[in-house]
């Protein structure tokens, strides 16, 4: 598919090599902290560039300096030929340049065509609303998308893809050239990611440049013309997107290259499994799901968005309405009606979002660690004993080695990768038999990646049956043994990783 | 017809009209010029403060202190009235207590757009001080003989309907109410920043990238509704007759209620003026004409207790189901 | 950087991250403040006695806006709830024993008075809980509703004036070992806050629940359970206070201590508690119920002598409001710096 559509996007494009930002020398830092050391680069018209890099390599910062929302402390930055010597946000958005937020920067409230309209009539200066006009504006930028967008709903009602299309036509009714997207495609079905290349082409074709920032790798291989690496600040390779693959970018990103090891477990079948699902059904979500799943197994889901992937980890984990099935635990009957019945179960889960859902990021990663167990660390008169929670937080912080200097520090202070291990400690504490992990390493660097792939592998040595949903097929076939394949609601094949590659995976996923 | 039915327009007025129709057949007077003329009279105040509530809950704020601001500028006005302007025409009166609320909103204002300070704390703080400052530094004495300008006033008539018993007289004070809700409406419909006021509310992030200027909009909203509520306390005593230091203050939140009743949202971003003035006259009627039907008046508060926990509790109910079938079809 | 901290070492105590510690010194400051201005007025036997059986009343409302507010919630009904269990009482002490009563003996109406109170508070709490966790109405409109319930049902029992009754007045004129009553029911309330909050499970789990509902649904702790518990505290507290209110006042009505809601979200905030909830301790809150207590009674000894005029007793009010204010401002500064900071 990669290659497919690269050659679609690159067809006929009669802007090659026309530069609409060059950069020159640039270097950043806050507070004497170097962000960007020496970055040069330029992005031209009509073409799709990816940024990527991993967390804190210097991503962020560059996109804002391109759009005049920090300045330079070196170098040159030159617009459409023109050397601005401080560039302030307003003269980028003259200039073109328009940065897609992942939160959009929408409007849930208001209406599409409002939202389409709102920044243009703003910047010409507008003290009054004329209806007729707005919704004319928004007609006229949805119809250069030649997609079809419903003008008079509110926004918090659409699908997160067509917010996204909703944020492009608001871009381009202000005269966009470049425009910045950050993750474009993290939250779209396969469906969805067609819609927006096909819009993205057409977009090309007039001239208008792109340059997402991803750290998909999959991803940024499909899309992109132009590949652009950062590490530490700096650019560390860049180059057409056809001279790269997954493990190059890799190298690139992280200056090492990491070797692939599968996970092989033939489970003890004479014992009962740890879980078995039989015909699970969730009204609007899964549709009689069976597997099973053993103890030392690690067992991957996968699947597009809305493949019932999530809904599948939600539903054992008591928080959404099972409507039919069985469910057995070590060979007996379960019943999960609430969060409070999975845990008792001994069910764990690892939510898909980190910082909403997994953790108290204001709390010390002290309590975030023994949120589960307070109950049990108990001394004289039931009182909660602080040398005991003392105890198991050093405990879980030495052992998965999370890097902090104290855990009484509130868990927002520490890197991606050290939350999630926050998160995976909260239910280690509280000793659970089966694991769900949904999307265990989204959002986190590649070494800390690798370390938490093998303490996946660890725990299912431990005797423990994980249960890891993913989207990330690299990571699926690292470190599962089976893995399950969605679509619309039911799970259509079992895989084993032995027996396929990247590319029949990814292949399978996208099938219809 | 379900989709209608969860608009909180519609359902506000379908509960007016099943409970007037419940009063009025039990009492036919409900339904009477006199009565709807007192209906009237007693939304006047309630109307004005509840647009500057409108305004303020639609930005994602709240403030509290409005009716704080309204008595302060009720009585400073009548006191300025009487001993410097004893002739002046009582739309002198209104001038300066709007100018007097204009003033207090300013500061309330400050606080909110200057420290980013939440909306609830600092009005809370600002009510206790305007109010404080009023019977400390100003007067704490009931004044009954106010300047004849706001005795003529209370007198006048708009219209005067003979009936059997006495006179049905609509007081000329709801044309305030009506302009203060024609400029509202046209505000936030129809002026860039009216859109503003509802961006601010939705998502204040992508408004100040859009390039509104937040703290301004701020401004004008606190300033605003300080204006609406100098107008409102001086409607109230020129109505009255009297400025009394402790009238007004206690009944914010009955104002708040009504307006979200209306379908205005605490969270910002949602509220209409057709919704504020359904959800003003829901509270009117259930304060007014529960008499007529032989509630007893102590039965009052538990009444409105009541409304608010049935109005704000429905969408709650709905709000939640919708959720959970959200939260299953998110994905889908 | 450095020299400036070294130099300044009390300013970064008083604007640093210890914000008990900033607390206790601004409470000493404004005792110490006084003492020195108003003399033996204000330093005295007398006076620390009268200001003791002042603040018990408004101090125990705090710790039911304290529970709520860490649940990121609030509660607007504990004065409605406060006099409704004091009405209840009120009710039970005139019906069933003295002069127009049934004739029962105090020793049995006194306690059963209480738990009526008590019970009725529950019930309060128990409402505010439920249409908070199970119906999902936003804490701030739920409790604005019920606090109007629970004054209109005061109103419809009372028919408006208030029910006379001096036999809590033991309670209310009390002391035991010097203490006056109303500070050790404060005081007891204040360990018991302090032990549930810090060290028990439900304790914790207010306060995650506060940081973070929806990763505390993740984590396996029931919100209904805890909102449920602590609107049903937060209500058994505004009861005991109703005792107190009665017992002080020797009278229960509908409208008593309306301002009392307004103090304690001041007493609450001053205290250090997050107004999102998730962060607040008991002594901040202790700290705080007593330096109002001394900014109250010395503004007024001080505007009385000042201006000689009974207005004197209103400048308290603006006082508490401004007091509101600078600590958020105050606050805004230190939260600035801390950025600056790091």
């Amino acid at each position: 598919m990669a290659v497919q559509l690269n050659r679609l996007l690159a067809q006929g494009n009669p802007y090659m090599a026309e530069e609409i930002i060059r950069l020159t020398g640039i270097h950043k830092a806050f507070a004497g902290v170097r962000a960007l050391q020496d970055v040069s680069l330029t992005l031209e018209r009509g073409k799709v560039h990816c940024l990527v890099g991993e967390n804190g390599c210097g991503k962020s910062t560059l996109i804002k300096i391109i759009a005049g929302v920090y300045q330079r402390d070196s170098g040159s930055v030159q617009i459409n030929g023109k050397e601005y010597a401080h560039l302030h946000p307003i003269d980028a958005i003259r200039e073109g340049i328009q940065v897609i937020y992942q939160d959009f920067s929408l409007f849930p409230n208001l209406t599409v065509a409002e939202n389409i309209a709102l920044n243009e009539q703003l910047a010409e200066g507008r003290r009054f609303v004329n209806w007729r006009h707005v919704r004319q504006v928004a007609q006229d930028a949805v119809n250069q998308l030649e997609v079809h967008l419903p003008l008079d709903v509110r926004v918090e009602e659409m699908s997160v893809a067509n917010k996204q299309l909703i944020a492009i036509a608001k871009a381009l009714r202000q005269n966009a050239q470049l425009i910045i997207m950050d993750e474009p495609t993290s939250a779209l079905t396969e469906r969805e990611i067609r819609t927006l290349f096909t819009v993205i082409h057409k977009l090309q074709q007039r001239g208008i440049a792109f340059l997402f920032v991803s750290h998909k790798l999959n991803e940024v291989l499909e899309i992109s013309e132009a590949i652009i690496v950062m590490r530490n600040g700096q650019v560390v390779s860049t180059g057409p997107a056809d001279e790269y693959n997954t493990t190059r970018l890799v190298f690139e990103m992280t200056g090492q290259s990491i070797a692939e090891k599968s996970y092989d477990f033939t489970p003890d079948l004479t014992q009962p499994a740890l879980l078995r699902v039989e015909n699970l059904t969730v009204p609007g979500a899964l549709h009689d799901v069976s597997f099973e799943l053993r103890r030392g197994e690690i067992v991957g889901v996968t699947g597009l968005l809305g493949s019932g992937r999530t809904e599948l980890a939600l539903a054992l984990f008591g928080m959404l309405p099972i409507a039919g099935g069985h469910i057995e635990i070590d060979g007996k009957p379960a019943k999960i009606r609430s969060v409070q019945d999975a845990i008792a179960h001994g069910i764990g889960y690892v939510p898909e979002d980190r910082l909403t859902e997994g953790l108290f990021l204001e709390q010390a990663i002290g309590r975030n660690i023994v949120v589960r167990t307070i109950d049990k660390l108990r001394g004289a008169m039931g009182l909660t004993d602080p040398a005991q929670v003392t105890q198991q937080v050093n405990d879980w912080v030495a052992s998965l080695r999370i890097k902090t200097s104290n855990p009484a520090l509130p868990v927002k202070t520490l890197s991606g990768g050290n939350q999630q291990r926050v998160v995976v400690a909260k239910w280690l504490a509280s000793n659970p038999h089966l694991m769900i992990l949904n999307g265990p390493t989204m959002g986190v660097d590649i070494g800390s990646k690798n370390e938490l792939h093998e303490l996946i592998k660890r725990l299912a040595g431990e005797g423990m049956g994980l249960l890891v949903i993913s989207d990330d097929i690299p990571e699926l076939l690292q470190i599962c043994n089976r893995i399950l394949l969605m679509r619309n609601g039911a799970v259509v094949e079992e895989i084993l990783p032995r027996e396929t590659d990247e590319n029949a995976l990814a292949a399978k996923l996208i099938e219809d | 017809m379900s989709r209608l039915f969860r608009s909180n327009e519609v359902l506000v007025a379908v509960t007016i009209v099943l409970l007037s129709l419940i009063i009025g057949l039990n009492n036919p007077t409900f339904f009477s010029v006199g009565n709807l003329f007192d209906l009237l009279r007693s939304s006047i105040v309630m109307g004005i403060f509840a647009m500057g509530v409108l305004i303020v809950i639609v930005s994602g704020g709240i403030d509290v202190s409005f009716t704080a601001i309204g008595v302060f500028a009720l009585y400073s006005t009548t006191r300025i009235m009487k001993e410097f302007m004893p002739d002046a025409s009582i739309w002198i009166g209104f001038l300066i207590a709007a100018m007097i609320g204009l003033g207090l909103g300013m500061i309330n204002a400050f606080f909110i757009a200057r420290f980013r300070l939440p909306t609830l704390i600092v009005t809370l703080g600002t009510l206790s001080m305007f109010h404080g400052f009023l019977l400390f530094a100003i007067g704490n004495q009931i004044i009954r003989d106010v300047p004849p300008a706001m005795d003529a006033f209370a007198r006048s008539a708009l219209v005067r309907i003979p009936l059997e018993r006495g006179i049905a007289n609509l007081h000329p004070a709801i044309l305030i109410t009506a302009g203060v809700t024609l400029i509202v409406w046209l505000l936030l419909r129809y002026t860039m920043l009216g859109r503003g006021i509802y961006a601010l509310g939705g998502a204040r992030e992508a408004a100040e990238r859009a390039g509104f200027n937040v703290p301004r909009i701020q401004y004008f909203i606190y300033g605003f509704v300080g204006l609406l509520s100098g107008i409102a306390g001086m409607t109230f005593g020129s109505m009255a007759r009297q400025a009394n230091p402790q009238d007004i203050v206690g009944t914010e939140l009955n104002v708040i209620a009504a307006v979200v009743l209306g379908g205005a949202q605490l969270t910002g971003g949602r509220g209409t003026v057709l919704g504020t003035i359904l959800g003003v006259t829901l509270v009117v009627i259930a304060n007014n004409s529960l008499v007529l039907v032989g509630v007893p008046t102590v039965w009052q508060r538990v009444v409105i207790g009541l409304i608010i926990l049935v109005g704000t509790g429905l969408p709650a109910i709905q709000a939640k189901r919708a959720s959970k079938q959200g939260a299953r079809l998110a994905e889908m | 950087m450095q020299a400036t901290q070294k130099h300044n070492s009390f300013m970064n105590r008083l604007m640093g991250e210890n914000q008990t510690l900033r607390l206790f010194i601004i409470t000493v400051v404004i005792f110490v403040g006084f003492s020195l201005v108003l003399g033996d007025k204000f330093f005295s036997i007398r006076n620390l006695q009268s200001m003791a059986v002042q603040f018990p009343e408004f101090g125990i409302l705090a710790f039911a806006i304290m529970i709520t507010m860490l649940t990121g919630g609030i509660d607007l009904s504990i004065v409605g709830a406060a006099n409704l269990s004091a009405i209840a009482a009120a009710l039970v002490l005139t019906r069933l024993s003295g002069d127009g009563g049934a004739g029962m003996p105090l020793e049995v109406t006194i306690p059963l008075a209480m738990v009526v109170a008590l019970i009725v508070a529950s019930l309060c709490g128990l409402l505010n809980g439920f249409l908070v966790s199970k119906v999902g109405i936003v804490p701030i409109l739920a409790t604005l509703g019920t606090g109007s319930l629970y004054t209109g049902l005061s109103y419809v029992i009372t028919g408006g004036p208030a029910i006379t009754t001096t036999q809590l007045a033991f309670i209310g004129n009390g002391s035991i070992a010097g203490l006056p009553i109303p500070v050790i029911v404060f005081v007891v309330l204040a360990i018991i806050f302090a032990v549930m909050l810090n060290r028990t499970s439900f304790g914790f789990n207010v306060y995650m629940l506060g940081t973070n509902a929806r990763a505390a649904l993740f984590s396996g702790i029931s919100d209904v359970k805890v909102l449920v518990r602590t609107y049903w505290l937060a209500g058994l507290v505004a009861g005991i206070a109703g005792i107190i209110f009665l017992a002080r006042a020797n009278s229960a009505k509908p409208d008593y201590g309306a301002s009392f809601i307004l103090l304690t979200v001041l007493i609450a905030i001053l205290g250090g508690v997050s107004y999102t909830g998730g962060f607040g301790t008991v002594s901040g809150l202790v700290l705080s119920v007593l330096s109002i207590q001394f900014l109250s009674t010395g503004l007024n000894m001080l505007m009385l002598q000042l201006s000689g005029s009974s207005a004197a007793i209103f400048f308290r009010q603006f006082a508490w409001g401004a007091l509101l204010l600078l600590v958020m401002v105050v606050n805004y500064y230190v939260e600035q710096r801390r950025q600056r900071a790091t």
